[in-house]
């Protein structure tokens, strides 16, 4: 029975770590990329609009650090539940 | 003159040959010293795969000779709407490293099939999932095939029917003796060929044109000969003087760019050929580790594409508009030859009238040529452009020869060994294995070489199939644990019928006298952003029909809960 609680907390600890960054995801590539995108456009960095950035330099840079913060996140979250063996 | 051009002629030439003949060797060797023994060492390379060689494998796995050669070339003529292939192609990683991959490899069998045939208890799925990997996987490879053909016939100097066969043979060669194990070690040379291939010239470019050596800050920065004015900022006045919308801006409108982006998303997390990787390393953790190195690696080549987009179309506007067409360059001959540059004098001014207005337009050039073409553009030395040819090929075949082993593995064990002939010993199923694989490379050079008018529309499908079809069931099957046979199976026939038939009747036009127009689309929504429609109402569809009907029993919900907890995880299994 333990060993049932021990998995529901893991899994709801899990489910949370993966709506925050899943939110994240969604805000840099639909909302900065693309929703926004002609408001950040206003604002400049260098050569770039911010928007037009966004959707093609600045998502796929969060995108990766995303799954390393993940991989980092549930490494922890192993650990503290004994599931690394 | 002519004599210098010649030497510089047969330069490229032999190069070409140089490198292309080292990189095939590189290729054949590792097929060799890594072939399959057993079936698990076809199907998933043992399960014994580093998660960065895997990473490695991954990404060129999926990049395949529409990344590599078309890409830039696409952005390069979209601007800012070529933002949905490289935010579509990329996010879908995201998706998969967070959504999928730890629980399949979790789950620890061959393909997805089985897992949709296992979590929903049901041959029938399992049949529907077949069909879908099967479907998906042949539309995408006829398109590899023909890339393969397009590098071979400019390169080599043969025809792209004899580009397509040679490159049949290789792909044959080491697919059918290495499977899984083979292909891997070899994704992994070819990662290393086509991303140097792809930056080498990226580079040099960059510092002709902006003096900044790395291509990503580049096209951010301001020009090599005039500090004053941003590369970007120049683009976008010579698109609009020659009637185009400004580069940063783009055509598309924005429900078609969520939609579009949405879709290559959820199609690229349900792709079989990118899932089954995930199945080759020993534990959960490698596997959410390398689905952050592959998409690493595969940024890497995405986020320079951009770059290499505005440098080419500045480099090509500024070379040929409003130029007298008795000077212009030899590489615009060369690809002139070919077809794929066409120019019409119609206004017979002898100059070259690049415009949007498409009755005044004197000059097409096809997007493909961009990334092939520009080394030569930009003057580089003839190895770059050799390069490029080599890297060309490593991209497309490295892609051809992943979704050989899933079509493979569809038939010989997802068909033959579990239904219908489960009692076939472990050595018929590696020789049912190869069979398939030789059969599916026939198949493929098939449509190399007779490529059916619909090839690019068909692979725009394949990820909308996949979207469709197998990214809800595979969800729901790990994050919903009453979630039943019945509705995935409505879910998965809905999504995909949805699907094929808003294709046919918006993208090949079978329905009705004419294509529709744009305005006929439903919520102003493009067959290619589609995917993304289907895939809700899989969705939907699903829900309803599970709260009609029973929960899945006990032991299918046992096999969820197991899944959701990473350790112990086994060797794939039969």
């Amino acid at each position: 029975m333990s060993n049932n609680k021990n998995a529901t907390a893991y899994w709801k600890e899990n489910i949370g770590y993966l709506l925050i960054l899943l939110t994240i995801w969604f805000l840099v590539s639909f909302g900065a990329g693309i929703l926004f995108k002609d408001t950040l456009n206003s604002i400049r960095l260098g050569g770039f609009k911010l928007g037009f950035w966004f959707a093609q330099q600045g998502s796929l840079y969060v995108f990766v650090v995303l799954i390393f913060v993940y991989v980092r996140l549930m490494n922890k979250l192993d650990k503290k539940y004994g599931y690394d063996a | 003159m002519m004599h210098s051009l010649l030497v510089e002629g047969i330069g490229v030439q032999n190069w070409t040959y140089i490198l292309v003949g080292v990189t095939f060797a590189i290729y054949i060797g590792i097929a060799i010293w890594s072939r399959a023994g057993s079936t698990k060492e076809f199907y998933v390379a043992g399960s014994g795969v580093s998660p960065l060689a895997n990473g490695m494998a991954t990404a060129a796995d999926w990049m395949s000779a529409a990344s590599f050669i078309s890409m830039a070339g696409i952005i390069s003529f979209a601007g800012y709407d070529g933002a949905v292939y490289l935010m579509g192609w990329t996010g879908g990683y995201v998706l998969l490293a967070l959504l999928l991959a730890p629980y399949l490899r979790k789950f620890g069998k061959f393909t997805v099939p089985d897992f949709i045939g296992d979590r929903y208890y049901s041959k029938t799925a399992r049949v529907v999932a077949v069909l879908c990997a099967l479907l998906v996987s042949f539309t995408y490879v006829a398109g590899q095939m023909r890339g393969v053909g397009i590098v071979f016939s400019r390169f080599l100097e043969v025809d792209i029917n004899t580009g397509v066969i040679i490159g049949m043979l290789i792909v044959l060669f080491y697919a059918v003796l290495g499977g899984m194990k083979g292909i891997t070690y070899t994704q992994v040379a070819q990662y290393c060929i086509l991303i140097f291939a792809f930056m080498v010239p990226a580079i040099f470019i960059s510092i002709q044109m902006t003096g900044n050596p790395i291509p990503q800050l580049g096209f951010g920065g301001t020009l090599a000969e005039d500090s004053g004015t941003y590369l970007l900022d120049k683009l976008d006045g010579l698109s609009l003087q020659l009637g185009f919308s400004e580069y940063t801006e783009g055509t598309k409108s924005m429900i078609d760019v969520f939609a579009i982006t949405c879709a290559l998303m959820v199609g690229t997390a349900g792709l079989p050929h990118v899932i089954v990787r995930f199945f080759t390393v020993k534990r959960v953790k490698d596997a959410r580790k390398s689905a952050g190195i592959a998409l690493l690696l595969i940024v890497l080549l995405y986020s320079t594409a951009p770059a290499v987009a505005v440098f080419a179309r500045t480099n090509m506007i500024e070379t040929v508009s409003n130029q007298p067409y008795a000077s212009v360059p030899q590489w615009f001959k060369k690809w002139e030859s070919t077809g794929l540059i066409e120019f019409t004098d119609k206004n017979k001014d002898g100059k070259i009238q690049y415009l949007a207005n498409k009755d005044e337009n004197e000059l097409v050039v096809d997007r493909d040529i961009m990334v092939l073409a520009n080394p030569e553009i930009s003057n580089l030395p003839n190895w770059v452009v050799a390069l490029v040819a080599a890297g060309g090929l490593a991209a497309a075949l490295s892609t051809a020869a992943g979704l050989l082993l899933v079509i493979s593995s569809s038939v010989s064990h997802d068909l033959i060994k579990k239904m219908i002939n489960p009692k076939i010993s472990e050595k018929g199923e590696l020789v049912a294995a190869r069979l398939s694989a030789v059969g599916a490379v026939c198949v493929a050079g098939y449509f190399g070489i007779n490529p059916p008018g619909f090839v690019a529309a068909v692979v725009a499908l394949a990820f909308g199939l996949a979207a469709a079809s197998f990214f809800p069931a595979i969800i729901l099957g790990i994050f919903y644990k009453r979630m039943n046979k019945e509705g995935a199976i409505a879910g998965m026939v809905v999504g995909i019928t949805a699907m094929m038939l808003y294709m046919i009747k918006y993208k090949l036009g079978w329905f009705d006298e004419v294509l529709p127009d744009k305005s006929d689309w439903w919520f102003g929504i493009s067959p290619e952003g589609f995917g993304s429609v289907a895939m809700l109402l899989n969705f939907i569809v699903s829900m309803v029909i599970m709260a009609f009907t029973p929960a899945p029993p006990e032991e299918v919900q046992d096999i969820v809960e197991t899944i959701r907890i990473p350790n112990g995880a086994g060797k794939a299994t039969h």
